[in-house]
């Protein structure tokens, strides 16, 4: 495989709750521009290396992070970083689709708002732009004020889809996105993610062994809070060196 | 035992029904537009006129809301999202407290601390007031709502997953924005609920603002003027109310409406929270 | 569109919306705590002011006497009618209201269907009690004592306060009966014992802590209420020996000396304030300390 560009680099993180420790000296890069999929059995603490990735981590109080994480050469958890701005630099695809509590448009256009974009024809025509994006447009074009929460659960992630892109993010992190959706929408989410790798760092926390193989580029199996092993999936898949994720692969642990 | 459950729901009805009886005698005399629209309140001369005390109610009940209500939707929030985890379990304990104060309590802290207050309050606004007035009144009220909001409000927020606002924060919101665009709307029923909760009780309560209200049966004109709120004339005028032909079925009615109205306000705020809970599922 | 242009414009068109974001929520974080030290503030000061009146007062005379000098207003004496009076009352209606109620919420929890049509009448009905102002049910209390023929005494004011508690009391006691597991009623019904034997010796048990609780949040209500007992009660300065006669109480004895001119009848306002309200903050700890020993031991 040809040499891949980091986009992330994640230097000696630690997360700690209390006494507990959840990820133990991650040390890793995330290669730009690819799908990275992060493996492993359910409770090692992929969803919280996630989460640490978009400083999502702090409003939990009880948690200790600490290492460094690099993003474009800024330390994310470096003093006087807003978490704010590292947020909007990632988007964020939840298991369970996440929609605000207002219109179609206005989820679409919640980031864009925030960030001063006010007039309506460049709103309208940048909502436009995320919902073709996500592939949703012509399903939502005629009921873009009405609520989000009638649209079905595979729609709705779309729209989360759409809404994380609007925010302008350089990289879109998705904490198991199809797992709570039917075999078509996770199909055609998937579908987006392997399109928007061109332009986007996607980082996606999987259980299904299959999803991983169909869109990764790059895999990482964390284990009990460990990097077991990591690289690019072609090689992880054929010829994985450490017996643990060989037992993972082959569905011994799971 | 069986017959034990049917009590609940026969006191419901003795209530609204005994009410309604001894009021018969004088809605019969008295058409109940002019009994609730007249501002002339003279029994000995069989004058019941009850607008002054339905102003009298509602102006305080306003002044009390218009204070509690942003008070206590702060402090809630503030509770809910902001406050470090140590705080917590002490505010809890000290909202309770509040709510367990006996309304003479307040009524005496009122003539001690707020009476004098408003006084010179008044003064500062070049009127003059002896203090016993709507505005104490509502003061006092205002603190006694503190605790309903709250309770109903922070509990209300916590029912909202934080995933939710993990969504928003992931957008770039900033914890206040998150706050404003998503919290408050998805609970935006519930708290609606919780202000009518607070309103009712507002309504019912009698003794502590009886106190410092100043009992004129006026109109109110102003916030410094002194009130008569409907609970207020019941607690005053039961000793009369026997001497005075039809008195006591005028008070037996101002009741009538008093409770009428506060199960309104409850049966309302059940409703939305009701239908808030069912959207949520 | 997207990427790594992005930083400039971010920092660019965003510098000054930046800036106001965070003052807005800048602004709010200082009126949240404010609000809430507010509302601490108000019940310190309440508290403190209470206390500071009222402590001075508090000496053992006035505890231990009757007031002297004649209906109630007399200058000399104590506040010990009022005391009594109100433990009479407070308890005689908590124990009432507990006679009344317990029987309700088991029979709903343990006899009926928890979920039937006649619990949520049932249920209704007491949410429906919960919200009737206290001076409503003085009315129909008053209301009641003409029906009945009774004059104003302890009896009078026992049963309009037991009428005020019922439904807190149950509200409470039903909050925590629900609790108890289906798997526990229907273990006790397969060992054969009866719907009462298992009311009782079961559900009952499991649940004292909670039901405790819900007896001292009552009591601590109808002690505290004036509006119910003003008519009913009446006022007094002895001590009543029998149902029949009136009985003072600490709200209304706050009430009522509260506003003469006589310094010493107004110091056995501020004693009655002061002791209503210690009483009142020492059921509210020993409620909390109850829920908390309660909540450790139980199996979420």
């Amino acid at each position: 495989m040809t040499e891949f560009k980091t986009h992330i680099s994640i230097q000696g993180l630690n997360v700690n709750h209390g006494r507990l420790p959840i990820l133990k000296d991650i040390t890793l890069d995330i290669p730009d521009k690819r799908i990275t999929v992060i493996i492993g059995p359910s409770g090692c603490g992929k969803t919280t290396l996630l989460k640490s990735l978009n400083r999502l981590l702090d409003p939990y109080d009880g948690l200790e992070v600490t290492g460094r994480i690099m993003v474009d050469d800024e330390d994310i958890y470096g003093p006087g970083v807003e978490a704010t701005h590292i947020r909007r630099k990632m988007g964020l695809l939840s298991q369970k689709p996440q929609v605000l509590p207002m219109s179609i448009f206005d989820n679409v256009a919640f980031a864009p708002r925030i960030h001063g974009l006010r007039e309506k024809k460049k709103l309208t025509q940048t909502v436009e732009h995320y919902l073709r994006l996500a592939g949703l447009w012509d399903e939502v074009k005629d009921r873009l004020s009405t609520p989000a929460s009638r649209l079905s659960v595979g729609q709705q992630q779309r729209l989360c889809l759409a809404r994380g892109l609007a925010a302008e993010p350089e990289i879109i992190l998705g904490d198991e996105p199809t797992s709570a959706l039917d075999p078509q929408s996770s199909q055609h989410v998937e579908r987006r993610l392997l399109e928007l790798k061109s332009d986007y760092t996607i980082i996606v926390v999987t259980h299904i062994l299959r999803q991983a193989k169909r869109i990764a580029d790059y895999i990482v199996f964390l284990y009990l809070g460990e990097v077991v092993e990591h690289g690019p999936a072609e090689r992880v898949f054929a010829q994985p060196r450490d017996p643990r994720t060989k037992a993972y692969l082959t569905g011994e642990i799971s | 035992m069986f017959g034990l459950t049917l009590v609940p729901g026969l006191l419901v009805f003795l209530m609204l029904f005994g009410l309604f009886w001894k009021a018969k005698a004088i809605l019969a005399v008295k058409p109940i537009g002019r009994l609730l629209l007249s501002s002339a309140w003279r029994p000995s001369r069989g004058e019941f006129g009850l607008l002054p005390f339905l102003a009298g109610t509602l102006a305080v009940t306003v002044v009390a809301m218009v204070i509690a209500v942003p008070i206590s939707l702060l402090t809630a929030i503030y509770l809910s999202e902001y406050a470090p985890r140590r705080l917590r379990p002490i505010a809890r304990p000290v909202v309770d407290l509040l709510a367990g104060l006996p309304s003479v309590v307040f009524g005496v802290w009122g003539v001690l601390m707020v009476v004098p207050l408003v006084e010179k309050l008044a003064r500062l606004f070049h009127t003059y007031s002896s203090g016993y007035s709507i505005l104490a009144g509502g003061i006092v009220l205002a603190i006694m709502v503190f605790p309903t909001i709250i309770h109903v409000a922070v509990e209300v927020f916590s029912s909202i997953s934080q995933e939710l606002r993990d969504a928003a924060l992931s957008l770039g919101a900033t914890k206040w924005e998150t706050v404003k665009k998503v919290v408050l709307r998805k609970s935006g029923q519930g708290i609606v609920a919780a202000v009518v909760l607070g309103l009712s009780r507002a309504f019912g309560e009698t003794m502590a603002v009886l106190m410092v209200v100043g009992n004129i049966p006026r109109v109110p004109h102003s916030i410094f003027d002194a009130g008569y709120p409907l609970p207020a004339l019941l607690a005053n005028n039961y000793g009369e109310m026997m001497s005075v032909p039809l008195y006591d079925s005028a008070l037996m009615l101002a009741a009538l409406v008093l409770l009428l109205v506060v199960l309104f306000f409850n049966s309302l705020a059940r409703v939305i929270l009701v239908r808030a809970e069912r959207r949520a599922m | 569109m997207k990427g790594n242009g992005r930083q400039a414009n971010d920092q660019g068109r965003g510098g000054g919306q930046w800036r106001r974001r965070r003052a807005e929520e800048g602004l709010f974080r200082v009126l949240m705590v404010l609000s809430l030290l507010v509302v601490v503030g108000c019940l310190t000061l309440i508290v403190a002011t209470i206390i500071w009146k009222g402590l001075p007062a508090l000496k053992l005379s006035m505890i231990t006497q009757t007031p002297k000098g004649g209906y109630y207003l007399g200058k000399e004496g104590g506040i010990l009618n009022a005391i009594l009076g109100s433990l009479y009352l407070a308890g005689g209606a908590t124990f009432l209201a507990l006679l009344l109620g317990l029987p309700i919420v088991l029979y709903l929890n343990v006899y009926a269907r928890r979920f039937s049509r006649l619990a949520g009448f049932v249920r209704f009905s007491f949410d429906v009690l919960w919200g009737v102002p206290s001076i409503v049910y003085g009315a129909f209390g008053f209301l009641l004592m003409v029906f009945f023929g009774l004059r104003t005494s302890l009896l009078a004011g026992i049963i309009t306060v037991a009428l005020l508690e019922l439904p807190i009391m149950s509200r409470a006691m039903d909050e925590v009966i629900r609790l108890v597991p289906r798997d526990l009623t229907e273990a006790s019904f397969s060992l054969g014992a009866t719907r009462l034997e298992t009311a009782f010796k079961v559900v009952v048990r499991q649940s004292l802590p909670g039901i405790l609780t819900a007896v001292l949040i009552a009591f601590g209500r109808g002690i505290g209420d004036a509006a119910s007992v003003l008519f009913t009660a009446g006022f007094t300065d002895r001590v009543p020996t029998s149902l029949l006669q009136p009985a003072a109480t600490l709200p209304l004895a706050i009430f009522f000396q509260l506003g003469t001119p006589f310094p010493e009848v107004r110091e056995r306002a501020y004693a009655s304030a002061a002791v209503l309200t210690i009483l009142i903050l020492i059921i509210s700890l020993v409620s909390r300390a109850l829920v908390r020993r309660y909540t450790r031991h139980t199996i979420r």
